[in-house]
């Protein structure tokens, strides 16, 4: 049994309570114990007490976007990598896609998933479930089974499913078990080859276009059958202001409706992609400034409630190619948090806000008891430095692929500490 | 034009040194380069012209032709370009898809490099591959077109053409029409005419136009008629024929009726107006042969400005990779 911890002299910054106010926090046996925001709290003799002075204490980031390379592609990132960024990134516990080889799409790969993460991994791994078998978009797998193995939510991953009537039924049957069902949007027809955003900037480059309404029509046919079967729906990550506000009607009328936008769409747009820079090639495409700024209006007024990584490790065999021949995918687990914040130091969204979608809400949405400083929830907490200015070179990355969209970037706050379940797994030093 | 002793003096002698390392695109030039090289090529138009077609400038260098796509005409014109300059001419053609790709271009740009070569010319399928390559050699290197993005020589020669037969370039109107939205000559040719003050007009049906096209031309139409108004200059794209299969254009004989350039379209152009073609040529679909063969028609000009525009091109990068 480790030691009980006291955390004095913190700024607690907790979106669930709406706390911000100096403190301290005793953590033991894994749990936080008490919250003391005035007068003294009970310390036990063999306590190990950290000074945080300066530093923010928050709740450890939930990541609901990570893709792995394990099972399959170990070369591209493990369980343990992965672990190791997540946890110099302060996040604490991450979705883990399925779009793995062999796509985890049965219990009990979903069993041996969290065993292995659990001997590996410094942080909290929680296995999605494939939405359909091998994530071929045709047969649906057994959810039950999934749900009992542990998956905190069925998707399936960077594919979209395109038959409106296997997706009624899948998202009726995931309402039977009440797993949240997390899909990303894409009209593979609309998509077509398309490589980067639709517009002059592409047109000028000479590639093919994404148009928006390779996302907002699939969104709008998801929102109906959301409201048909009453599924808890999650829509995985949106990149437009089209997407915006067809979101904010649906979830007017649908409690059950929540949504997700990925750091790169809130921080980088389709300039950044300058000449054919294939680490700015994602799924999701970035798309124009005016919908960068709609994405953080968004999430300023709630119709987006969650900010992830969207994590995807690839290999420079995959990136050093022709734009439109290269892989989609950027890492992003170390550099979530100081990215969000440039949106807090521009003055765009408030802190609270940032960190309630990167902590209380995916954590709700996922039905998890962390993302909150609370007596009694798990001791996954962080101390952050908001101010801290580094740059970020792939040299120092904890990835095993080096794929990160903001190389050379300049990003102010820097994780000091994270603590998981009372364990210390991240101490930063100079 | 007196015929001076070609091997006797370097044609580029009374040029400045060329500015860039490589031709990329268009983009990257800046007016006077532009208007420079066009100049260059002038001059070399005699060179292919005399009975003794040399004029060994590059005489001691190697030029690689590394072509991804098949290509006959580009490639030739850069064959003839290198081997009139005294260059020796390696020629690669490499099948490759995406999907059953080996090795990759960049292993293909190192292997190449070995070699050292002078200068290597490309072309390939994927917008930007010619770029990506240019950073792993350290020779100078040519786009000889990268999929959907650029075609700097064919905007060259096609710049030289219409200033042998116009006298002039800027104030003119110039129209292309056809498959706006594939095209790399298009980019190419709307950037440097753009430069030269140029009166564009593209003519496309809307499923052919690329988002923000009105960005890059001057006037964008879909009635051909309208759009050849008054042109000084017709630009015909060559349609590829998978695309006249249903999925963007329900048929050739719908394509030719509306978008083929025939005697009575080109009607409504100036009478003065020349026709050209980048080749290679669908007859009957984009072009009434009656046109392509007629007095209007210059696209064999364009052929021979070519050798001379790539002529022009290769002696102005290789010089510029021995200064400082």
């Amino acid at each position: 049994m480790t030691r009980p911890l006291l955390i004095e002299n913190a700024r607690i910054l907790d979106p669930a309570s709406g706390t911000d106010a100096r403190g301290a926090v005793l953590v033991a046996n894994g749990k936080i114990e008490d919250i003391a925001l005035s007068g003294p709290v009970g310390v036990p003799e063999d306590a190990e007490v950290i000074d945080a002075q300066g530093l923010v204490l928050a709740p450890g980031l939930v990541d609901m976007r990570v893709f792995t390379g394990e099972p399959g592609k170990e070369y591209r990132e493990t369980l343990q990598s992965a672990g190791e960024a997540a946890a110099a990134g302060g996040v604490t516990s991450f979705v883990m896609m399925p779009d793995t080889t062999p796509v985890v799409d049965d219990g009990a790969l979903v069993d041996f998933l969290i065993r292995r993460a659990g001997a590996t991994s410094k942080v909290n791994i929680l296995p999605a479930g494939a939405i359909t078998k091998g994530l071929e978009g045709r047969e649906i797998t057994e959810f039950g089974l999934l749900r009992e193995a542990g998956a905190v939510c069925l998707t399936d991953g960077r594919r979209s499913i395109q038959s409106s009537a296997l997706l009624r039924t899948a998202m009726s049957y995931a309402a039977n078990f009440g797993l949240p069902f997390v899909h990303h949007l894409s009209d593979t027809g609309l998509t077509g080859d398309g490589v980067m955003n639709e517009g002059l900037f592409a047109t000028i480059l000479g590639l093919k276009g994404i148009p928006r309404e390779a996302e907002t029509v699939p969104l709008a046919r998801d929102l109906q059958l959301a409201a048909l079967t009453g599924v808890d729906y999650h829509a995985a990550q949106i990149s437009c202001a089209a997407a915006v506000d067809i979101l904010a009607a649906a979830k007017k009328r649908n409690r059950k409706v929540t949504a997700g936008v990925s750091i790169n769409n809130l921080a980088l747009n389709e300039n950044d992609i300058g000449r054919y820079r294939t680490f700015f090639k994602l799924a999701t495409p970035l798309r124009s400034e005016d919908d960068r700024q709609a994405v953080i209006e968004g999430l300023r007024s709630g119709v987006i409630d969650t900010i992830h990584s969207d994590h995807d490790p690839q290999d420079t065999e995959v990136k050093r190619q022709p734009f439109a021949e290269a892989s989609d995918g950027a890492i992003g687990l170390e550099t979530l948090l100081a990215a969000t914040l440039r949106l807090h130091h521009s003055g765009d969204v408030d802190l609270m806000t940032l960190l309630r979608a990167l902590t209380q809400r995916p954590a709700e949405i996922l039905g998890l008891p962390s993302g909150r400083i609370a007596r009694g929830a798990p001791a996954d907490l962080i101390l952050v430095d908001l101010d801290y200015p580094w740059q970020v070179s792939e040299r120092d990355l904890r990835s095993r692929s080096r794929n990160t969209s903001f190389e050379n970037a300049r990003l102010a706050g820097k994780v000091m500490r994270t603590i998981v379940g009372g364990e210390t797994v991240h101490l930063h030093t100079d | 034009m007196a015929q001076a002793p070609a091997s006797t003096t370097s044609s580029s002698g009374d040029f400045p040194p060329f500015s860039q390392r490589h031709l990329l695109s268009i983009a990257d030039l800046k007016q006077h380069e532009i208007i420079d090289l066009l100049d260059r090529a002038e001059r070399m138009v005699p060179v292919s012209r005399q009975e003794r077609k040399s004029h060994p400038t590059l005489s001691g260098k190697t030029q690689i032709n590394l072509f991804f796509e098949p290509s006959t005409r580009t490639q030739g014109s850069f064959e003839i370009a290198g081997k009139r300059l005294g260059a020796l001419v390696m020629n690669m053609s490499v099948k490759t898809s995406s999907v059953t790709k080996g090795e990759t271009l960049v292993d293909t740009a190192t292997t190449l490099n070995a070699m050292r070569p002078d200068v290597i010319v490309v072309r390939h399928s994927a917008a930007g591959a010619v770029e990506l390559l240019s950073q792993k050699v350290g020779c100078a290197v040519v786009n000889a077109g990268d999929g959907a993005h650029e075609h700097p020589t064919q905007a060259l020669l096609d710049a030289l053409t219409i200033r042998n037969h116009k006298g002039r370039i800027s104030g003119l109107t110039v129209a292309i029409c056809g498959d706006i939205a594939n095209s790399r000559v298009v980019r190419s040719n709307l950037l440097l005419l753009g430069a030269l003050n140029v009166r564009t007009r593209v003519i496309a049906p809307r499923n052919l136009l690329p988002a923000g096209i009105e960005h890059l031309a001057t006037e964008v139409f879909t009635d051909m008629r309208e759009g050849l108004k008054d042109a000084d200059v017709v630009m015909m794209l060559r349609l590829q024929h998978e695309r006249a299969n249903g999925r963007m254009i329900p048929s050739i004989r719908e394509y030719y009726r509306f978008y083929g350039l025939d005697a009575e379209k080109l009607s409504h152009a100036r009478p003065d107006a020349i026709v050209m073609h980048p080749g290679p040529m669908n007859r009957g679909v984009e072009i009434d042969p009656a046109i392509a063969d007629g007095p209007a028609s210059v696209i064999t000009d364009q052929v021979e400005m070519g050798v001379a525009v790539r002529m022009a091109v290769l002696d102005a990068l290789l010089p510029a990779r021995t200064a400082p």
